[in-house]
């Protein structure tokens, strides 16, 4: 990466990988390590980190999601700075965590604290340590789509973008529609499969459109429902995230393609 | 009117697979989405509008009693009246028993979605009076005896053929034998037809957008004048509103007029925008000489000082619903009930009940489009994630749901343990992927893989497990 880190001396900051990256698709957690290193970041990992929480949040268990914040919280604790390669995940630590602990002054201080120095990985590159472009390439035409927490909660929009236009033989089709939910929203999917099933397909129709051979987005959630029903589709398109092509990991097979693929 | 949200899984399989529906819906989401974005981005001012209507609805509910009592007696002041209706019930009472009063046969009825909430209209038909929706939408679909699908857009459901084919039924025996396909001609259709209604009409009912407590005005925004002829025409002008409607001030509600047109249909302002100010005065040359207005509740104060206080802020302007992915793939009737999108999905369940409407406010992806648009900032998805923690706490998901929850919830509170069973299945689903790279149906996951490939992991363990192989440090994979 070219562009210096913005502070002298070099941030230790903790990764929260995400329970989708850990358990599906490990490559965007280290192309996050990667993105973070080259920044000029010590990146550490906390073993004990598990899962933000949404799961029970969204499903109206507040007494577990109390239990996994407080093991969040505890995971966290000292770092600079805890980055995650989701708008949604981030989002969680950063908005929801201190509304959690209205009753306890102590436990919603900690959380206040985890939230000041949490991010979203592309957000905390650009915005925190002010870098402006990477050295990548990527050969193709892609479409970027916005991901609904990072977009409306942390005003991920334009980072990504900016990033994404120093990545050598890159050009960026815009979709029309690019900041529509994809229909993903964690357990609606298998909840409400049949509208989940609608809206993604209109996004799908909409990637379509935009005429781009990849398609990149924030949040591996959304990229695995938008990767799943394109192929079942039969579509073209490659689905990845995006720290994947700015972190010059493009070569990897595409989420839900097998190994070799390119 | 009856609710049909209890089906609303079933509601919304018939939604999706009704084709007309779908051609209506692709127009809607596109249109309103865009108006209201370019009317915003007209108005530098409108983000400090948003905060300003929502303090000025804030400080209106934190001292409602007080507003609605000036209101009241401001009205008493200019010779009309106030009724209280505690329930839905007390409402269609009071309204019958008005109706009655002056012997009625006829109501010309402006468009009022507090009517379609008592369900006024069944009621009236049933002692013998009959209500006529005056609102072009509304009326389209009295005759096809549908409930509205939107708000302020009644008919957005429907094709423009429907309602040409609606109107040659309907019409022919008052002799309009020919079938329009011209929007324009269907308008001045039912523009002739509905003109005489008006002038036949015993008691005019009108819903009202704010009651200005300063004043004792009801205030009325519509872009036909429908409403203007319903409350001046007939002897009785009857206003219905729920508590919430009630704002301080004229100036009050100039501020809020500048968000509702705007959030709603992207105008600047809506066409007609109408104050009713008591009955006609000696000397005034029209209007109605008895003006009552019922004031309903049926539940809301039950949330006042409560976390679910902020939907009574809503002005109903639509702006969730037409932002809504959700209501934009399933339109309005599959929620059931009269309010749909997300405002349905936190209203509802107040109104009739969380054990009829669950399904309302979990149907959503919380992808926060409506609050991004609400004019007076209502946090739509904290508001339904509230009703599911009040569902989550009643026990009222379904079972299985619940238990693959629990078992979630005591995995990801046992690092270890998961992080064995994560490693496990990792493994299982890289290995028997490995050729595809995906799975074209997986046990347990019938309701993904219904409709999309699911992505199997690449080989090699999870994050985690390659992360503690290589001391902790960064390799390429």
């Amino acid at each position: 990466m070219s562009t210096p880190p913005s502070c002298a001396r070099p941030r230790r900051v903790a990764l929260f990988v995400t329970c989708l990256v850990d358990l599906f698709r490990p490559s965007i957690g280290f192309a996050a390590v990667k993105l973070l290193e080259e920044a000029g970041c010590i990146v550490e990992v906390p073993p004990l980190q598990v899962c933000c929480g949404q799961p029970a949040y969204n499903s109206g268990d507040r007494a577990t999601t109390r239990a996994i914040a407080r093991q969040v919280i505890d995971a966290f604790d000292g770092f600079e700075a805890v980055v995650a390669p989701s708008g949604s995940c981030g989002g969680m630590l950063i908005h929801h965590y201190p509304g959690l602990f209205d009753d306890d002054p102590a436990l919603k201080r900690r959380a206040e604290d985890l939230a000041s120095r949490s991010h979203e990985l592309i957000s905390f590159l650009v915005d925190v340590l002010g870098v402006k472009q990477v050295t990548a390439r990527y050969e193709g035409t892609v479409t970027y789509h916005d991901s609904c927490s990072g977009l409306r909660e942390l005003g991920v929009k334009g980072q990504p973008r900016g990033l994404l236009e120093s990545v050598q033989g890159l050009k960026l089709a815009e979709m029309k529609t690019p900041e529509v939910c994809c229909g993903f929203g964690g357990t609606f999917c298998v909840k409400y499969p049949e509208i989940s099933n609608a809206m993604v397909g209109e996004k799908s129709a909409d990637i379509a459109a935009s005429g781009a051979g990849t398609l990149l987005a924030g949040d591996l959630g959304c990229l695995m429902n938008m990767a799943g029903k394109l192929q079942r589709e039969g579509s073209p398109v490659r689905v990845r995230h995006v720290a994947e092509v700015l972190a010059d990991m493009g070569d990897l097979a595409p989420i839900g393609e097998p190994e070799g693929k390119r | 009117m009856q609710s049909t949200a209890h089906d609303f899984k079933d509601n919304v399989s018939e939604a999706l697979a009704d084709p007309n529906l779908q051609d209506s819906l692709a127009m809607l989401k596109v249109g309103f989405s865009e108006r209201r974005r370019q009317a915003a981005a007209r108005l530098p001012e409108f983000e400090a509008l948003r905060d300003a209507a929502r303090d000025i609805k804030n400080h209106a509910l934190a001292n409602l009693d007080f507003y609605l009592e000036e209101f009241e007696r401001k009205v008493l002041a200019l010779g009309g009246h106030v009724h209280w209706a505690p329930t839905a019930e007390d409402a269609r009472r009071i309204i019958a028993d008005l109706c009655k009063s002056v012997g009625a046969r006829t109501v010309a009825k402006s468009k009022s979605m507090v009517a379609e909430e008592i369900a006024l209209n069944e009621h009236l038909e049933k002692i013998g009076i009959a209500p006529i929706e005056t609102d072009l939408g509304e009326y389209i679909i009295q005759l096809r005896h549908e409930p509205p699908s939107h708000i302020i857009a009644p008919a957005v459901h429907l094709t423009k053929d429907q309602v040409a084919d609606t109107f040659l039924e309907h019409h022919s025996p008052l002799g309009f034998t020919k079938r329009l396909t011209e929007r324009n001609d269907l308008v001045a259709e039912a523009r002739y037809v509905l003109r005489q209604k008006f002038l036949d009409a015993d008691v005019g009912l009108t819903g009202a957008n704010f009651l200005v407590a300063e004043t004792g005005s009801s205030m009325l925004v519509t872009n036909e004048g429908n409403a203007d002829l319903s409350n001046t025409l007939p002897k009785m002008h009857i206003v219905l509103a729920s508590i919430e409607k009630v704002i301080p001030t004229l100036e009050d509600a100039a501020i809020l007029l500048r968000v509702l047109a705007r959030s709603a249909t992207g105008q600047e302002s809506s066409a007609y925008t109408t104050l009713n100010t008591g009955p006609r005065r000696d000397g005034d040359l029209d209007g109605p000489s008895a003006y009552h207005v019922v004031i309903l509740d049926n539940g809301r104060s039950s949330v006042l000082g409560t976390e679910m206080q902020d939907m009574l802020r809503c002005i109903r302007c639509g702006a969730c619903m037409n932002h809504c992915p959700v209501y934009g793939a399933i339109g309005g009737h599959a929620y059931g009930w009269v309010y749909p999108g997300p405002i349905g999905a936190v209203l509802t369940p107040q109104l009739i009940g969380v054990e009829e409407a669950g399904n309302l406010p979990n149907a959503s992806t919380f992808c926060g489009r409506c609050e991004s648009v609400c004019p007076v900032r209502i946090p739509l998805p904290g508001l339904m994630r509230h009703w599911r923690e009040r569902e989550f706490e009643r026990h009222l998901q379904p079972k299985a749901v619940r238990q693959g929850l629990a078992l979630w919830s005591f995995l990801a509170r046992h690092p270890k343990l998961y992080r064995r069973l994560t490693g496990l299945a990792n493994r299982l689903l890289a290995l028997f992927g490995r050729a595809n790279g995906r799975y074209g149906s997986l046990p347990l996951a019938g309701g993904w893989t219904r409709y999309r490939d699911f992505p199997a992991p690449p080989p090699g363990g999870t994050f985690h497990q390659q992360w503690a192989r290589h001391g902790g440090s960064r390799i390429r994979p």
